[in-house]
């Protein structure tokens, strides 16, 4: 069996090829090339930059598999990078993680996994793929902490059965120690934060970069429509978002409504910003869809504890009603839908 | 029963190419002999000094050279073909610079760094099979080019180009204007004559023919005027400063000589391995295309297009098989690029993503072209 491990660079990636290596695989480490500034090279700076590359070559040497960087520029650009400009400069918030997820990880380079002769595709995520008979399952990570399932709610079937997930099984704590007994280079490597192509430490700066006409500006407003301020752009911001509002109330004020045609914001109280639920777009189910009318939980946004809600569909929408309201879920941002552990599906939220 | 450990093909010499044993003697005769700075004035000193103005003497003759100071010894191809053309750009009172749009890296950066810092950098259009025709060249031409520079062939596809008439061309509109030429993969495969061929400058690399690596050359002709790009020393007539690599050079001169004393040998070899390569693909899968088949190539070059098999996923799959081939360029992370090159030919970036480059060379093995073509085959019948 031989096994197509992605090597971002970082100890959850290495690990996950030693442990392909140790379940008695043929294993190739690949690092994906995703972006490249304007000369033509990795960026110095941020994720998945040339030197991560380079921690991945060399993890890849001792553990003697051969190792590749892909050009997946192209694709990158295309599917994640200009939506992710497109959706901020039309108000939402947009996930580029789960973009790259859906659009170039587990579609792209699980074809090209196949091309190359490989069985099965493996990432360092923290989440677990489970099969019983013959009815695959993903499901959250041993370490609660590090859960990544969030981001992974697209795959369906096709693509579990594809997929392997070996550091799930583990705490994080472990995975170093593993990388550390290993002797990996990458055992105390910081886990990365950044999103991988914004290299400047600042989207907002990324985004004035793609979106020639972002600035501009317009009136923050209150709920009653009184101008209370003034912002640099409308896609600089999300909603519920509290700080950076140029506005001083004395208590906190959060961004309950971005207005793209007229450029204002309104803020309001926390009460302001609760929602009795939400509709989703591009439903994916991780097996069969879900019957109309379930009550599940969910989570609308990565670092967020479940809440319970009942989903009802609506042609191709499906609306969520939560048993308790909640603040409202910044539009482009996604709802993944859970079973205590297990998780059922997810899709993008419109409103 | 365990499949034999498939053995190991190199079919990318143009990357690089094994040690020649006259050149591996060389170098181990002269670190065993012992050390000394080139530029000092004791025993040692002079013992390297002439080492060097020996292997210096016999590069010139060994390219025809006018005299022994028209060669600069350098760190390789780069530093060569950056030298050539900065270089007589800085030392021209013209501002236009002409190189083709096929050329290499380090000729096509230079002509752009030129183009940031006031000059004028003009591109020569490619023919579909890579040729830069003479016209073309002379077109883009006028009383104020400093240097052209046109590669003697192609380092992707082989084509071999019009140097000579190139050269004629340009001194007819132009009698001050620094002609360069990048003879890096053409050297190992085509006799160079730099005083018949009317070229300033010529750029070697010592590893492209089994020489060391990091050591090459540059003819400078006695009328051609070059500022340095590196500063600090008096080496090299001061052009090239920097301690001389006197036992790099000594080895990459003996490897020339090997070069010229078996050129005709290899020439036929090579040919013979890569079109037994091309035949045997090419009847296995008549839609694989050979490309520049019409033009003159070199004779250890071949570059095919397979439709429908993505040129990163074959290099991969024939790495696993032990055939160690290539495609464009490599950026400095690894990953395969689009290449300039097939771009400036013409071709849609979908079928550049489809084209390899096999490269033979002077330890290439009688039945490795027939053998690396039926693992392309294997691999092609896979993915199909």
């Amino acid at each position: 069996m031989k096994a197509l491990v992605a090597m971002s660079g970082g100890v959850d990636s290495s690990v996950a090829a030693a442990l392909m290596l140790e379940q008695g695989y043929d294993v190739i480490g690949v690092t994906l090339k995703q972006w490249e500034g304007p000369n033509g090279l990795m960026p110095v700076s941020g994720c998945c930059t040339l030197s991560d590359a380079e921690d991945a070559r060399r993890v890849a040497a001792q553990l003697d598999i051969p190792y590749y960087v892909l050009d997946y520029v192209e694709e990158f650009t295309e599917a994640v990078v200009k939506p992710f400009a497109e959706g901020y400069r039309r108000g939402l918030t947009p996930n580029p993680c789960i973009e790259c997820n859906r659009k170039v990880r587990f579609t792209a380079l699980l074809d090209r996994t196949e091309a190359l002769g490989c069985d099965v595709l493996v990432t360092g995520h923290h989440a677990r793929v489970e099969e019983r008979d013959g009815v695959w399952s993903l499901r959250k990570a041993v370490d609660g902490t590090k859960d990544q399932s969030y981001v992974l709610h697209m795959l369906d079937q096709a693509g579990l059965s594809k997929v392997r997930l070996p550091v799930g099984e583990m705490t994080k704590v472990r995975v170093r120690e593993c990388a550390a007994d290993l002797g990996l280079r990458t055992a105390s490597k910081p886990d990365s934060q950044d999103i991988c192509f914004v290299t400047s430490g600042d989207y907002r700066d990324f985004l004035r970069g793609m979106i020639p006409d972002m600035e501009g500006g317009g009136d923050v407003l209150d709920l009653e429509g009184s101008v209370v301020g003034h912002h640099g752009g409308t896609a600089g911001f999300t909603i519920g978002q509290r700080k950076g509002l140029g506005v001083s109330v004395g208590e906190p004020r959060y961004v309950v409504d971005i207005g793209v045609a007229d450029q204002t914001i309104t803020i309001g109280r926390y009460e302001d910003l609760l929602t009795d639920g939400c509709s989703v777009s591009e439903m994916s189910f991780t097996n069969e869809p879900i019957a109309d009318g379930s009550h599940v939980e969910v989570k609308v946004r990565y670092r967020s504890e479940p809440v319970g809600a009942v989903a009802d569909r609506d042609g191709d929408l499906w609306q969520f009603t939560f048993d308790e309201p909640q603040p409202r879920p910044a539009p482009g941002q996604t709802l993944v839908m859970y079973n205590g552990d297990y998780v059922l599906g997810g899709g993008i939220i419109v409103d | 029963v365990t499949p034999p450990h498939p053995k190991e093909i190199y079919v990318d010499h143009a990357a690089t190419t094994a040690l020649r044993p006259a050149a591996l003697e060389t170098l181990e005769r002269s670190h065993a002999a012992g050390y000394g700075n080139a530029s000092g004035n004791h025993g040692s000193a002079r013992r390297a000094k002439n080492a060097l103005e020996e292997a210096r003497e016999y590069a010139a003759q060994l390219i025809g050279a006018e005299r022994p100071h028209d060669i600069v010894f350098t760190s390789g191809g780069t530093e060569s073909d950056n030298l050539a053309v900065v270089g007589s750009a800085l030392a021209s009172d013209q501002k236009g610079i002409v190189v083709s749009s096929i050329e290499h890296k380090a000729v096509l950066e230079s002509a752009t760094t030129l183009a940031r810092f006031g000059y004028v950098t003009r591109f020569v259009p490619s023919d579909g099979d890579g040729v830069i025709h003479a016209e073309a060249v002379a077109d883009l031409v006028d009383a104020d080019t400093a240097v052209v520079s046109v590669m003697a062939a192609n380092n992707e596809t082989g084509t071999v180009e019009p140097i000579e008439a190139i050269a004629e061309r340009v001194r007819s509109l132009n009698a001050t204007t620094a002609i360069h030429s990048d003879a890096v993969q053409h050297f190992v495969a085509k006799p160079l004559n730099v005083a018949q061929l009317g070229i300033d400058l010529v750029s070697l690399s010592g590893h492209k023919f089994g020489g060391p690596t990091g050591v090459g050359l540059l003819h400078v002709s006695s009328s051609t005027r070059l500022e340095p790009v590196l500063v600090g020393g008096s080496q090299e007539a001061g052009r090239r400063p920097g301690t001389s690599n006197v036992a790099g050079i000594a080895a990459m001169v003996a490897a020339m000589e090997d070069v010229e004393r078996t050129r005709g040998r290899f020439v036929e070899a090579a040919g013979v391995e890569r079109d037994a390569f091309e035949r045997t693909l090419t009847e296995g899968d008549p839609s694989v295309t050979v490309t520049a088949n019409d033009a003159e190539r070199l004779a250890h070059f071949s570059h095919v297009r397979i439709p429908g098999v993505l040129a990163e996923t074959l290099l991969i799959r024939l790495d696993a098989a032990g055939v160690f081939a290539a495609a464009g360029s490599a950026c400095q992370s690894g990953a395969v690029e689009p290449s300039h090159v097939l771009t400036a030919m013409g071709m849609p970036d979908d079928v550049a993503k489809e084209c390899v480059r096999f490269t033979f060379g002077w330890d290439t093995r009688r039945g490795d072209g027939a053998y690396a073509a039926r693992r392309v085959l294997d691999t092609i019948e896979a993915l199909r």
